[in-house]
Order: C-alpha cells, then sequence, then structure tokens
C-alpha cells in the first residue's frame, strides 16, 4: 500500500534535530522541568525492608519534626485513589493499605524543602512488620505454577499443532535442553522521576485548551481547567495521562503530562509505574507547589519493572538431513502478586522455523517479587536466545553449518497463521552476513582455534520482531505561513530519534524541505499518540503524519493560508490482516575466551537486518547497534541477583550489576537490506528498536561454544561457567 | 549547617548557601539552575555527572559543593568557545561555532541517543585528552615509563569506561573520539600539571 510518492528526506541520514540540545545538556529531562511560582520540594520515598507482610506500624515522629520536613505520607494520611479496580493495576495502588508485596514497595514518603532534608529523614521513619512467609524463587517443580489467559500484550498462553511427542519420539537427531535466563533490568541512564504540580484552588490553572489539542471537549465555558501537571519520563505522555487521571478523579482535561526528551526507556517507561504516582499524591497534597521525585538508582531496580528470570525447555527434532519435525518451547517464569505481567517468551518460536509439529507453553509463578514489566524486545530477548541456542545445538546433532541448517528450515508461510510473510527475509540476511563477516562453513566447534592464550570461535543465530501498529494515534498539520509548517503529535523520543524522523517523514509527506517543518512532540497538549513500545512508535505515528498531510493538502492545496490546520489518525491497514508481518535479521559474534581466566572478548559483532525502508540510517545504525551492544550485555554481564532469604535484588546498582561499558565492546556493526514492505504501511517500515538485542546474546554464546566447545546455557555467560 | 559557597561555573562567578550536605552535582541542578550535568546514580557509578574541576574530569555526585569553594567549573555547557570563557579549558581546534570539538565529533557521528550521558562522555573526554597530553597512563597503557601516550582504541575505551552508556552508542563516542582527538599532543611539561597530581 505504499505509493510512489518521490522522497527527499526519508532514507538520508539527517543529524538529530535536538543534538545541539543533547550534547550541551540543555535539553530538558523531566526532572529539570521548572513548575510551579516558587521553588520546589522534594520527595524521597520510604521502602519496604521485607518481602511480604503487612506493616504493623510506622513510626514518623522523627522524621515529621526535622527541620525541613513539609509532610510524610503513610496509608493514613496519602488520600485514597479512585477507580483502582478500572486501572486494573496493583502495582498503582500506592500508599493504599499497609499490605506489602516485595521488597522495596512504597510504605511511605518524605516532602521536605530540600533532597537532603527528605532523605535524611525518610531514613528516620521507623516501620515494624508483621512477617509472613515469602517465596521469590522461581523453580520449574512448584507446585503454584498457573497458566496465564494469555501472554504480553494478548497472545494465548499454550499453542500446540501436530503430533509433537511422537515427531520427537521418532526423530534421528533431537535436542532437550533447558536453558536460564536471570531476572534483568532496565537501566536507562536516566532514572525514573518525575514533577508534579496540582494548582492550588482558584490558582492560576484557567486556561484555554491549546491549538491541536485532542482534548475532550472543555466545560461550558470553553475553558479547561488543568489540576494537575506531570514532568514525567517515560514513552507515551497519553498513556500516562490515561492512566493516572481516573486514579486522582479528573477528566482527561484536566491533567497533563509533559516529556520532550527521555534519558532511555528500554520499556521501564513503557507504562506509569508507582512513583508517578506517588509523585502525584506528594503534590496533591501541597497543592501550589511543585513536587519533585526521583528514583535513586537502586530504588529502580524494585520499582521500575524487570525481566522476569526464565526456565525454558526447548526440544528439537529433525530427520537425518535437518529438516526439523518437531520444536517444543516450554516456559517458566515469574510474575507478581499484586499485578501480573506474563512475557511472551515461547512465542516467537510459533512462527521462526518450519516444523510441522509445535507446542508452547507458558507457566507463572506468582512470587514476592518486585512487579516485572517490559524490557527491550519482551518474549524475544529471551525466547530467541534459547531457540537460536538450541538451533546451534541441533546443528552440532546434525553435523550442518548452523547457517544451512536455517536455510533448510526457512517456512514459505508463516507457520502459525498460514499467511503469506509480508517479506521475510531471513536467509538473505544470513547469507549477505556470512559473507561480509568471514564465515567459515562448518557446524559448530569448526571454526576453532587457538591464538597464544586465547581460543577464538564463531557464532551465528537469527533475529526477528513483529511488525506492531498501534491504532489511535493523530496528528495535526499547521502552515505556519511562508511555507513553514508546524506538525503536532503527543509521540516520545527517548533516544529513538523521533525528533528527527518525524521530521523528515513530515518534510515528505508536505513536499517541502526538513528546514520547513517543525515538529512537536512530548506532551498531552498535543494530539494523542500511542506509546513509543513494541518497535510500534514509527510504524504508528508516521503513517498518521502521512495521512493527516494528505488530507491538509486535499483541504487547503498547495498553497495554504497562513494559519490553515488539519487533523487526522492513523488509517487502518487492510493489508495487515493479509500478511504475517515480521522483521529479520541475522546476528554474527566473533569471540576470544581467555584459557585461563575464562573471560569472554566479544572482539567483531555484525548484524544484518530487514525492517523495511529504514526512515534515518544515522539513527537507525544507532539503534541496531544500540540493541547488538545490549544484547551482548545480556549475553556475558546482567544478572539481577535477588536474595532468596530476604527478597532483596542484592546488586541494586551500577557498579555490581554490570551493564556493557566501553571497554567491553569492540566492533559492533549493523547494516541492512535496501528494501520497502509495501505491506506495511504507507511508508514501507517496520520498528528497528528492538530488533538488535534479539539474537546477539544467543550469536556470542554460539560463539563462545564454537572457540571452547562449552554451551553456555546459563545467562550470563559469567568467566566461572567457562574455567574447567 | 548552611554554608556559602562562590565558584565559577562555566565562567561565570556563582555564590550560594547551601546545606553542608549538599554534592556539587545537586548544588549546580537544584540551587544554579545548571543541569547539564546529570543525575544517573549519585554514588560515581555512572560518569552522567561528570564536570571539569580547575580542568580535570570529576564526577560532580562525589563532590561536596563546600569542597569546591573557589574552584572553576565548567559543564558541556559551558565548553563552547561561544559560551564558556573559562580559563581551565580551551577548545584546542579554537572556534568552532559555539560547540567544542568533542561536542561537534559527537554530533558528526551520532555519538548518543537518549542524551542523557552525553554532558558526561563529553565532559570526561575532554578531560581525558588532558590526561593522556600529560602522560597519564591507563589500565592498558604498555609502557608505564613513556610519558607519550598513543591513544589507539583500547586506550580510549578503557579511559571512557567511567561513563556508562545505556543506548549502546560507545562504537560511535569511539568514531568521535577519534575525530576529535587532538592532532599533535600538547606534550605540557609535568610542571604544569595540576599540583594535586592524578
Amino acid at each position: 500500500m505504499t505509493t510512489g510518492a518521490r522522497s527527499r528526506a526519508v532514507g538520508t541520514p539527517v543529524a538529530r534535530v535536538e543534538g545541539h540540545a543533547k550534547v550541551t545538556g540543555t535539553a530538558r529531562y523531566a526532572y529539570e522541568q521548572p513548575a510551579g511560582a516558587g521553588p520546589p520540594l522534594y520527595a524521597h520515598p520510604v521502602l519496604s525492608t521485607v518481602p511480604h507482610g503487612r506493616v504493623r506500624a510506622l513510626e514518623t515522629m522523627a522524621a515529621r519534626t526535622l527541620d525541613g520536613v513539609v509532610t510524610v505520607l503513610t496509608p493514613d494520611n496519602a488520600g485514597q485513589l479512585d477507580d483502582l479496580r478500572g486501572a486494573q493495576d496493583g502495582e498503582l495502588a500506592v500508599l493504599q493499605s499497609n499490605e506489602v508485596a516485595f521488597r522495596g514497595q512504597f510504605i511511605a514518603v518524605v516532602v521536605a524543602e530540600s533532597p537532603e532534608a527528605a532523605q535524611q529523614a525518610a531514613g528516620l521513619v521507623e516501620a515494624d512488620y508483621d512477617e509472613l512467609p515469602h517465596h521469590t524463587e522461581l523453580r520449574g517443580d512448584s507446585g503454584d505454577l498457573y497458566t496465564p489467559e494469555r501472554v504480553n500484550p494478548a497472545f494465548a498462553p499454550d499453542t500446540v499443532e501436530g503430533d509433537v511427542d511422537g515427531a520427537l519420539d521418532s526423530a534421528e537427531h533431537m535436542v532437550d535442553v533447558t536453558y536460564l535466563t536471570p531476572m534483568e533490568h532496565n537501566n536507562p541512564m536516566e532514572p525514573h522521576a518525575a514533577v508534579a504540580l496540582w494548582e492550588a484552588e482558584g490558582g492560576p490553572a484557567d486556561r484555554p485548551i491549546p491549538a491541536g489539542s485532542d482534548a475532550e471537549r472543555p466545560s461550558s465555558d470553553g475553558v479547561a481547567t488543568v489540576r494537575l501537571t506531570l514532568y514525567a519520563s517515560t514513552q507515551g505522555a497519553h498513556t500516562v495521562r490515561s492512566t493516572l487521571a481516573p486514579l486522582f478523579g479528573l477528566r482527561k482535561e484536566e491533567m497533563r503530562v509533559v516529556s520532550p526528551h527521555v534519558g532511555g526507556g528500554f520499556g521501564s517507561k513503557g507504562m506509569p509505574h508507582a512513583h508517578d504516582v506517588l509523585a502525584v499524591l506528594c503534590a496533591r497534597a501541597v497543592p501550589g507547589r511543585a513536587v519533585k521525585l526521583a528514583l535513586t538508582r537502586q530504588q529502580t531496580f524494585s520499582l521500575a519493572g524487570h525481566r522476569t528470570p526464565t526456565l525454558q525447555r526447548l526440544r528439537l527434532a529433525a530427520d537425518s538431513t535437518g529438516r526439523m519435525a518437531a520444536v517444543a518451547h516450554e516456559v517458566t517464569e515469574h510474575t507478581s502478586t499484586v499485578k501480573e505481567f506474563a512475557e511472551q517468551t515461547a512465542c516467537g518460536t510459533r512462527m521462526m522455523y518450519a516444523a510441522p509439529n509445535r507446542r508452547t507453553a507458558h507457566r507463572l509463578a506468582a512470587l514476592n517479587v518486585p512487579v516485572p514489566s517490559w524490557m527491550r524486545a519482551p518474549g524475544e530477548a529471551p525466547g530467541i536466545f534459547a531457540l537460536e541456542t538450541a538451533m546451534d545445538e541441533l546443528a552440532s546433532a546434525c553435523e550442518l553449518d548452523p547457517i544451512e541448517l536455517r536455510l533448510r528450515n526457512d517456512p514459505p508461510l508463516d507457520p502459525e497463521s498460514g499467511k503469506p510473510w509480508s517479506g521475510r527475509r531471513l536467509v538473505e540476511c544470513l547469507r549477505q552476513g556470512a559473507r561480509r563477516f568471514g564465515w567459515q562453513e562448518g557446524p559448530p566447534g569448526s571454526r576453532r582455534r587457538r591464538e597464544g592464550d586465547q581460543l577464538v570461535g564463531m557464532g551465528v543465530a537469527a533475529s526477528t520482531y513483529p511488525c506492531y501498529t498501534s491504532p489511535g494515534s493523530r496528528a495535526l498539520v499547521r502552515h505556519d505561513g511562508t511555507e513553514h509548517y508546524t506538525v503536532r503529535i503527543g509521540a516520545a523520543d527517548i533516544g529513538t530519534g523521533t525528533w528527527t524522523t518525524l521530521t523528515q517523514i513530515a518534510a515528505d509527506a508536505l513536499d517541502r524541505p526538513v528546514e520547513a517543518v517543525t515538529v512537536e512532540i512530548g506532551d498531552t497538549d498535543l494530539p494523542h499518540a500511542t506509546v513509543a513500545g513494541g518497535s510500534s512508535g514509527m510504524a504508528s505515528w508516521g503513517p498518521t503524519i502521512v495521512a493527516t498531510a494528505r488530507r491538509f493538502r486535499t483541504e487547503h492545496g498547495q498553497q495554504p493560508a497562513a494559519g490553515a490546520v488539519m487533523t487526522g489518525e492513523l488509517p487502518d491497514n487492510p493489508d495487515a490482516e493479509q500478511f504475517a508481518l515480521h522483521s529479520f535479521g541475522a546476528q554474527f559474534a566473533e569471540v576470544r575466551v581467555d584459557v585461563d581466566t575464562g573471560e569472554v572478548r566479544v572482539t567483531r559483532m555484525l548484524g544484518v537486518f530487514s525492517a523495511g525502508r529504514i526512515i534515518n540510517p544515522r539513527t537507525a545504525r544507532s539503534q541496531f547497534i544500540g540493541g547488538m551492544t545490549m544484547g551482548l550485555s545480556m549475553a556475558l554481564h546482567e544478572h539481577g541477583v535477588l536474595d532468596h532469604r530476604t527478597g532483596h535484588v542484592v546488586n541494586h546498582d551500577l557498579a555490581s550489576y554490570h551493564i556493557a561499558a566501553h571497554a567491553d565492546i569492540a566492533d559492533v556493526e549493523a547494516e541492512w537490506l535496501e528494501e520497502t514492505d509495501p505491506h506495511a504501511n504507507t511508508m514501507g517500515s517496520r520498528g528497528i528498536g528492538e530488533i538488535g538485542i534479539v539474537g546477539a546474546p544467543a550469536a556470542v554464546v554460539n560463539a563462545v561454544y564454537d572457540a571452547t566447545g562449552i554451551r553456555g546455557r546459563s545467562l550470563p555467560l559469567t568467566p566461572d561457567k567457562l574455567v574447567r | 549547617m548552611n554554608v556559602r559557597i562562590t565558584l565559577r561555573v562555566d565562567g561565570e562567578e556563582r555564590s550560594t548557601t547551601v546545606d553542608s550536605r549538599t554534592t556539587l552535582l545537586d548544588a549546580l541542578r537544584e540551587h544554579l539552575s545548571v543541569t547539564s550535568p546529570k543525575k544517573g546514580c549519585d554514588h560515581g557509578q555512572c560518569g552522567a555527572c561528570t564536570v571539569l574541576i580547575d580542568g580535570r574530569r570529576m564526577l560532580s555526585c562525589l563532590k561536596l559543593l563546600v569542597g569546591c569553594d573557589g574552584s572553576d567549573v565548567v559543564t558541556a555547557n559551558g565548553l563552547g568557545a561561544a559560551s564558556g570563557k573559562s580559563e581551565a579549558v580551551r577548545d584546542p581546534a579554537g572556534e568552532l561555532g559555539g560547540l567544542h570539538a568533542v561536542q561537534r565529533a559527537f554530533l558528526d557521528h551520532d555519538g548518543f541517543q537518549c542524551g542523557y550521558c552525553t554532558p558526561g562522555q563529553i565532559c570526561s573526554a575532554v578531560g581525558m585528552f588532558e590526561e593522556a597530553a600529560a602522560g597519564q597512563p591507563s589500565h592498558v597503557t604498555t609502557d608505564l615509563a613513556d610519558e607519550r601516550i598513543v591513544l589507539d582504541d583500547a586506550e580510549l575505551r578503557e579511559r571512557m569506561s567511567g561513563n556508562l552508556c545505556r543506548c549502546g552508542a560507545y562504537v560511535n563516542i569511539l568514531a568521535a573520539l577519534r575525530a576529535a582527538q587532538p592532532r599533535s599532543p600538547a606534550g605540557r611539561a609535568p610542571s604544569e600539571l595540576p599540583e594535586d597530581g592524578a
């Protein structure tokens, strides 16, 4: 459904439009936003120190009487939240009861005139608990495992097709292995923060609805009263508003969320978390004064989502030629007791290879753990790690080159839906990557060589991610006069390049140079936009802008009057029902393993991706290599260590939860097939935010096997697992 | 206890009265509205708060403001030739339209995505080039006695590993550092180094 409209800006490496602000540090993130007339107040939360039970008593007197403290909020005085049933979200029921469901949960908060006073006072709050037995350990043999109704976002938990057991029993070659991935933490560099301002009664809040707002119709006098302003660090300002406004008894137009720059999210800012509610509770207690709340790095480990640990049993069966007869992928993972999040770990396996007999299953344990949530490529990141490592093991069993094994099992149609692919070019990605990387054909282990005290090897893995589009985005196009246009859409740039890429898309859609277009994002005063999640941002917002620009031209022509305005929305894509829309990639890694220390160094990585049309090669390459870098980090470094005696993530900081540092990263390169997906949307592009991490850990782990003969089945692949 | 402190920030003399527990980072951000240095961990583990103090890169979250009386502090917003007039840091390439050479290189090579670690990365890089020019070795320097440091890729990566980037822009940061590296090392004599050494 793409058109032949000529493209000038799209496809060119336009530099980030907000780049100057970012290299000087003048781009304002949430905590840096000036709010309110007077000096702001500072909130510092108090967290539970037991993993399960009830707060019997909170001693707050010492905190309340400390110099500079304004108030201490507890469940006794924080005030009720409305409509929690509507929100269906126990994570957001902040300070609504004395129950403790996990260690590191909010039990109180101090509001003070300075951050120093707030932090000191928070340390003076003493809690007595009635403790209950707790369970934090994920075990595959636990009797409490259950099947969720659906897995994120709305997939069936279990699927079965054919006779999997029969195929496994009669297979020439079989792999039956269990993989473990640990608790992982998003850790965007900007900790989760919010500045909240609850207007005082009779305050200066009355103001007209701004042009381009999609707020509901204002009250009868034509003026909307914004009662609450929240400067949030979020992947979706509108999502934060639509979730939080009902909690506080506000109509949508009575709340404004502002979030122009976001210091990374990786899923952890995809939905509001408890700290957003806490900041607003504080602000409601001190109307007229802004309250600033930033989680400490340590606090983010229990309060900003994380990736569940997974136990994944993979069984693959193949005939003597390596053609797969069966694949079974059974996953056990955890969720919290206050909110269910079921990671869709096995879903990628449903469509990846052409085995006629397939089974996938997800089982959950509801534990006294922090609330798990989205982390870059939820589902695919851990699930494809397991599948693609198992494929390498199958290649070993079949004595086949791992690329050849994948070529032999590339399905002509989506095995799950039976639909044709909109474009499955995995084979080309593998072949191009093999050529560029200098891949030497042969089964796993055959590329091994020793150089001094180092074992060198290469690994490959496939990568995939669905092309999601989220319905509901709207945009506004305005001719400002003198051939300059403003395009408004409440989208988010979390480092993804949205400021720039939407400008390119709008410029082409309006047939103007990028300098003639200003895009405004990151504010609920702008038209509704869906969340920057599931790699759906560009694929949802871009076509919305294209459609709006077309309507503008239809209505106003090529020479519009100054001030001419048009709104539009994301058009339906009938092709989405006809085709299986997925991106693919091939990931290659070369490693050197020190024979004495077991240290793994990834000396080269290459990703070749098929993701439809690339809007901006500069920012796209950054996203691809950024995802691959996070995948390397997942393979070798990241491990949230949950102490089952205390329910505490004991390594809750950046010194002991290691994310890849500069010295860990050598040569990481990404390229892509030049293509347009005619079925994805009017731009022909699929999202790219997540596919870079998918498959990267398996490529590294498979390379370590090639080098050492040791199979890494438990992430991260730290030296202790390699020293023999 | 409140203390009155005077220091130079990005070339401008600033005074403020703060709780003596206030870090330089919080003083800059909360008292002086200088939000270029970022708070990523508050524990000296991520580097986002890196500034130049009297020409040397420092983690401002680990410095109490009371220890900075009379200091010359330069943030990423004060590095540019046009906006900063600090004596301690000069743009080695001269006029660059308000941006330091390192900043320009970060733009040219897309050395960032979300931008939150970026001001710290840039200040750190400027300080790092000075350290190398002064002959200070790193963990990967092979000849500790040789004061002529060659900043190859391994040296650059090692010396910049105190600045974490979760977006994973390291490859592009490295490209920016290669491009921004001063052409001829300053080769300053040890006598010109700051008194308190490394």
